[in-house]
């Protein structure tokens, strides 16, 4: 890990790899949406409505998961101090943020031609808010600070701390009724979603991840060229 | 030296984390019922609830029991949880998936012993599948409920 931690190291093999993570993204949406859009059957129940889920789905997936990944970055940079975790954490944030936002979006949509209404306050739709607020909150936490270390610290602690909704999120339409439905694929006994829509599925969930990763070594690229940047203005200002 | 610092703030990190989570843990623990959307019929029919309170019903619709009145948007019909029911009548338009045999959440006020609605939404289950294999499943017997709509699966009833 140390290897790697090197900011140096990391922009090399970022630059790298970068071009292949856009393309092995953009493939994997394109066969993911032409299999949810023509090849995917309509829904016993639903209707052509459940093609919605492909979109939903994994924006929620990804949701928990960038959380998860940003949670991890904070802990890490909070005790072993890496460089490149409190950049990794922070540059997680706003991607984060937008998949969550996005699953919010289209449940909604969703719900309505569906349940009936837009929104509910179960423990299922309310989690994910609070979620969405969570990122919200770090993100303004770190620039509430002068000092930039100061910042990245009290932001860190937020997203461990705020790392508890997670198994509530995940657990909640099992924990307590709700309008939601419990989970169709991670779940005990084996997917309850046919294999003509699990796998586009699947495929858009690799396609959403393949975007997070490419997305995240742009962002921390950026980051750190800003933090040399910095470095050397504050280098001519003080004339060292 | 810098190793101690790093596992003081280790063992600091994983303490914190414990009694947050324990702090959460006791707070939902608390809340209970509070957090669920609605009440069975049979929480209905135990805690008999008078008519000023305002509360979500949910269950599944009895088969058979739904009734439109002629000439209105007046629906009856009879929400079960497979021990008790409730009888719910409701004035207004119904979503898509409203069916017999599929779980519903009702808002509403118990009057004379029906469940007066304001607002029916209605839930759907973990399953999904093309129209084809659900025609399968129910031809070759292996379908796990009511028809029109998946079965009472512990899912539809919510717990």
């Amino acid at each position: 890990m140390h290897r790697f931690a090197n900011p140096t190291r990391f922009l090399r093999i970022a630059a790298a790899v970068q071009p292949w993570v856009m393309w092995i993204t953009v493939a994997l949406f394109g066969a993911g949406l032409y299999m949810a859009l023509f090849t995917a059957p309509a829904d016993y129940q639903q209707g052509e409505s459940v093609r919605i889920m492909y979109v939903h789905v994994p924006a929620a997936w990804m949701g928990m998961f960038c959380y998860a990944a940003m949670a991890v970055a904070s802990a890490v940079a909070l005790i072993w101090k890496h460089p490149l975790a409190d950049v990794a954490a922070k540059a997680t944030a706003p991607v984060g943020a937008a998949f969550t936002f996005l699953s919010l979006a289209t449940g909604s949509l969703w719900g309505k031609p569906m349940w009936g209404t837009w929104w509910v306050w179960d423990a299922r739709l309310t989690s994910m808010l609070i979620l969405l607020f969570l990122y919200v909150g770090y993100m303004a936490l770190q620039g509430a600070f002068d000092d930039r270390a100061r910042g990245a610290k009290a932001s860190a602690i937020l997203a461990l701390v705020g790392a508890v909704n997670l198994p509530i999120i995940k657990f909640s339409v099992d924990w307590w009724n709700t309008l939601h439905q419990p989970a169709s694929v991670i779940k005990m006994g084996g997917p309850s979603i046919h294999a003509s829509m699990l796998w586009p599925l699947l495929l858009l969930a690799l396609a959403y991840k393949g975007y997070y990763i490419w997305v995240l070594l742009v962002r921390m690229r950026e980051e750190l060229t800003a933090n040399k940047v910095r470095i050397l203005r504050l280098k001519q200002v003080h004339g060292g | 030296m810098a190793m101690k610092r790093k596992h003081k703030r280790l063992t600091f990190v994983i303490i914190a984390l414990a009694l947050v989570g324990l702090a959460t843990g006791l707070i939902l623990f608390a809340l209970g019922d509070g957090v669920s959307l609605f009440h069975s019929p049979t929480d209905i029919v135990n805690k008999q609830p008078g008519p000023d309170q305002r509360l979500r019903l949910g269950g599944l619709v009895e088969e058979g029991s739904v009734v439109r009145e002629e000439g209105s948007a007046l629906v009856r019909f009879v929400v079960t949880d497979l021990e008790n029911t409730v009888a719910v009548s409701y004035e207004g338009l119904l979503p898509d998936l409203f069916r017999e045999g599929q779980g519903i959440v009702a808002e509403g006020r118990m009057q004379n012993g029906v469940f007066v609605a304001s607002e029916v939404l209605a839930k759907h289950d973990e399953n999904y599948m093309p129209p084809e294999v659900a025609d399968a499943l129910k031809k070759s017997g292996q379908w796990k409920g009511g028809d029109g709509a998946a079965g009472p699966a512990d899912g539809a009833l919510g717990k």
